[in-house]
């Protein structure tokens, strides 16, 4: 249990995707701009990651390492991950329209989002079992959306700033996720501390 | 378009880093070192140029539908083919990239340039621009990473610049100085070409082209609209 908290109290705030790992920096750019749609992208990639988890973890365990298959692990991850996707949304669209039209719109957005195959990735190179590997796929959502959410706020406060010309736009923003990543490092010994 | 505009397109007028602002993953993650950003875009030419040219020899067979699956495999097949050379031929590079190295499938700007270039064009210029759009990238790797390393460290591949004289700044090497870099690399391009990008609207500025810009379109209209 205490092995679980650690894992899951670590890859939201010390090791945070976004912020310490810089996975799906896309999406944190993107779609930051409101705190609502950056709560709705931040739950939807959280369930896919989790999903994601649940179905690579025993292929690879299963399928890929008995056979000696491992190298082919990205190729089968991306596909799993790229036809999930694609079958939440049919089955979404169809069988529940009121949550697809809240989460529908992020669900083509996370295909291409490297925190979803990164999770799935580090699951297996920290040779994680199935449990742990699904509390940290939790984790790395939850602080993917810890991040965006603190990050909207930040950005919520900027629209209204007079910027110099040439830092209009992308600059600035890069420079207010310097200083959002900066307040992160001071959680680097919290798991050290915590569970003694 | 000539060939040579097709070329030098990708690594000035539409840099992929600096102008287009596709694949920030890697471009803040690998680059703590010159020599690491310059291995990654490296590898990451390799790939584009590989995919580039196999997809436009396969564009008509595949169906509209499901052409970005048939892509993304596509491209992984060139990752894993680019994993095993490195770790056969420069482990140490292998090492320091790390997931990263897997994560080249998702890197936005391959795919990008599959959905925009390749999938519309002839098998020389899209190879060509597989070289021109990945030499960009790899300029823009290199720069993060020489700035990150001089600073951060205070060597330049490994040869000790200025360490003796001024203490390193480890910010530089952190997550942290890793954004500030780029804020900063952005705003010298942005004075240089006449404040271009500080006009792209979303935040992550590469629409054209990008699989998922029709979602990200409806997502800030609709808040737009609030």
């Amino acid at each position: 249990m205490k092995e679980m908290l650690i894992i899951l109290v670590s890859a939201i705030l010390v090791d945070n995707f976004v912020l310490s790992k810089f996975m799906g920096i896309c999406p944190f750019l993107g779609v930051s701009k409101k705190i609502d749609s950056a709560l709705g992208m931040s739950v939807a990639v959280t369930f896919v990651m989790c999903m994601a988890t649940a179905l690579t973890w025993p292929i690879y365990t299963f399928f890929l390492a008995p056979f000696e298959l491992d190298y082919l692990r990205t190729v089968a991850f991306i596909l799993i991950i790229a036809l999930f996707v694609q079958l939440i949304e049919i089955l979404l669209k169809k069988f529940m329209p009121p949550l697809y039209k809240s989460l529908g719109v992020y669900l083509p957005l996370i295909t291409t989002n490297c925190a979803v195959l990164g999770v799935t990735l580090l699951n297996i190179d920290n040779t994680y079992d199935f449990a742990q590997s699904i509390v940290n796929a939790l984790g790395a959502g939850l602080g993917f959306m810890l991040a965006l959410i603190l990050f909207s706020g930040v950005r919520q406060k900027m629209e209204s700033c007079n910027v110099p010309k040439a830092l209009q736009g992308i600059p600035i923003t890069l420079v207010a996720a310097a200083i959002t990543s900066v307040s992160f490092v001071g959680f680097s010994g919290v798991v050290e501390g915590l569970f003694k | 378009m000539s060939n040579l505009k097709v070329l030098l397109n990708g690594i000035i007028k539409e840099n992929p880093v600096f102008v287009l602002l596709l694949g920030m993953c890697p471009t803040l993650a690998v680059t703590t070192m010159a020599v690491n950003g310059l291995g990654m875009g490296l590898a990451t030419t390799f790939v584009l140029v590989c995919s580039n040219i196999v997809i436009s020899l396969v564009k008509r067979f595949i169906p509209k539908a499901v052409r970005l699956p048939c892509f993304i495999v596509i491209i992984a097949g060139f990752v894993t083919i680019v994993g095993f050379l490195l770790q056969r031929f420069v482990p140490s590079l292998y090492s320091a990239l790390g997931l990263f190295l897997s994560l080249i499938t998702v890197n936005c700007i391959i795919l990008a340039r599959a959905e925009i270039f390749a999938s519309k064009n002839g098998v020389g210029k899209s190879a060509l621009d597989g070289v021109g759009m990945g030499l960009g990238f790899t300029l823009a790797l290199f720069l993060m990473g020489s700035v990150r390393e001089i600073l951060g460290v205070g060597t330049w591949f490994g040869i000790a610049l200025t360490k003796q004289l001024i203490e390193p700044m480890k910010l530089f090497v952190s997550p942290a100085g890793g954004f500030f870099t780029l804020a900063v690399l952005i705003a010298i391009i942005n004075i240089l070409t006449k404040y271009k990008i500080s006009k792209k609207k979303i935040g992550c500025g590469g629409c054209e082209g990008c699989p998922s810009a029709e979602a990200c379109a409806s997502l800030n209209e609709e808040g737009d609209e609030k």
